[in-house]
């Protein structure tokens, strides 16, 4: 969840020489793509980063870091659904007894007592779920305010989004507001981030997008993913001769 | 008598490290990487006018202590894939300064982003005579999954060199390979170079702006 919102935070001006040359197989729908990316680029300029912003101003850090474990807490018991899912039941028990301790003894979720306690926290969703039963990415998808996915991972989401603990929160202005500032949390969490993205990439909607799909990769596989298979056209005879063994 | 041998010996292996490149065999790849990290954080830590956001004084940091622990013609090469090969001399040597620049910028954001936070330094996974090894940190930060910095490391004459880095399994060099091949196929080589020095000079304002 972290990780796709992660990357669908990562956003800036667009930078006005967008390259319609040679289509990215991975990508065919690159100009919606971007002009979706564009959309939400000037939301998260005019509206999502001075909130953020503001945010972390106005919020101590320690404050902060509450709020992160609280709504961790929340995401906890579908992550160790996720990992049952995949078979990784080790893993699944762990996340589990974190929200045994955290909601217990770490007073709703506030305090990570069980990363102390040696259960380290996951990060699981339905994409990744799918991804490890062997769909593809499909499609690499700009989504409408949350930016970065593909056809898996945007089913992903919605079920994600579904299922999501804070759904149950009534009354429904409570919950919204949970939404927030779950969003604002994130967002603030992403200011150096998106400036890193901004200072790194020739072309920002290239950049991101590519470290989208490593990221999910590398998640699915849970840090350790197989090696890649070369593009088409790096299979050059000797090309490669002077590369780096990778 | 035992100690005449262990003089005699404690001289042969004087004499064989003698020999071979001292400063290749001295630190290992992963007490490189602790050190040199800690050792910045600390002097980002301790110095006010970076902290308060001066940029040139940040890069001159990462100029000095940790630039000499990369390789940027190999990374320039991967990030180029096949198109290295292309590129004359002139062009490479190019292209690596530029791509130096753009590097040692992104990495100095990154680590004074990143340098309140609390490190865990991976145990080395590797065979004492291997010459590519990965060493791994994790960055920790409360309600959320650490994130682990892979440094893809080769042993060379002078000395352990980072040749890739890869933040939560993004590799950086092979992000860049899409935006430099689209640039390459729309204006060659040359194009990138200049691509690469615009995006340089525009970076030195940019930052300040924002935050």
């Amino acid at each position: 969840m972290t990780a796709r919102l992660a990357a669908a935070a990562l956003v800036a001006v667009l930078a006005g020489c967008a390259s319609t040359a040679e289509r990215d197989p991975r990508d065919p729908f690159e100009p919606l793509n971007r002009s979706i990316y564009r959309f939400n680029d000037k939301v998260d300029v005019a509206i999502a980063q001075p909130i953020a912003r503001t945010y972390r101003r106005a919020v101590p850090g320690e404050i902060r870091d509450r709020v992160r474990n609280f709504f961790g807490n929340v995401g906890d018991f579908f992550i160790g659904v996720n990992n049952f899912l995949q078979g990784k039941f080790e893993d699944g028990v762990s996340d589990w007894a974190r929200v045994a301790f955290n909601t217990t003894v770490g007073l709703l979720g506030i305090h990570d007592v069980a990363t102390d306690m040696g259960y380290e926290k996951h990060n699981e969703d339905f994409g990744q779920t799918f991804g490890r039963w062997g769909a593809r990415p499909g499609p690499y998808l700009v989504l409408p305010l949350l930016g970065s996915s593909d056809l898996r991972d945007g089913i992903g989401t919605g079920i994600d989004v579904y299922t999501d603990p804070l759904g149950e929160v009534r009354p429904y202005h409570l919950q919204y507001g949970l939404w927030a500032v779950r969003f604002t949390q994130l967002r603030a969490d992403l200011l150096d981030a998106s400036r890193i993205l901004e200072e790194a990439a020739l072309d920002k909607y290239v950049f991101q997008r590519d470290a989208y799909l490593q990221r999910r990769r590398s998640l699915v596989y849970d840090g350790h993913p197989p090696r890649e298979k070369e593009p088409e056209e790096d299979k050059g005879a000797d090309d490669d001769k002077d590369n780096k063994p990778r | 008598m035992t100690k005449i041998t262990s003089l005699a010996s404690a001289a042969l292996i004087g004499v064989l490290v003698g020999v071979a490149p001292v400063r290749a065999e001295e630190v290992p790849p992963d007490q490189l990487v602790k050190t040199v990290t800690l050792e910045v954080v600390d002097l980002i830590a301790k110095d006010k006018e970076i902290r308060a956001g001066n940029r040139a004084k940040l890069v001159e940091l990462i100029d000095a202590k940790v630039l000499p622990h990369f390789n940027f013609g190999a990374m320039t090469a991967l990030a180029l894939g096949q198109s290295w090969n292309k590129a004359t001399p002139e062009q490479k040597k190019r292209l690596t300064e530029e791509f130096r620049t753009l590097l040692v910028r992104t990495y100095a954001s990154a680590l004074a982003a990143y340098s309140e936070q609390k490190f865990d330094f991976r145990p080395l996974r590797a065979k004492p005579t291997d010459t590519d090894v990965t060493v791994q940190v994790r960055v920790l930060q409360a309600g959320t999954q650490p994130v682990p910095i892979d440094y893809s490391m080769e042993k060379t004459a002078s000395g352990w060199k980072v040749y890739d880095v890869m933040v939560g399994g993004v590799s950086l060099v092979a992000n860049y390979r899409t935006e430099f091949n689209n640039v390459v196929r729309e204006s060659g080589i040359d194009g990138l170079v200049k691509n690469l020095n615009a995006k340089n000079r525009s970076g030195l304002e940019a930052p300040a702006a924002k935050k």
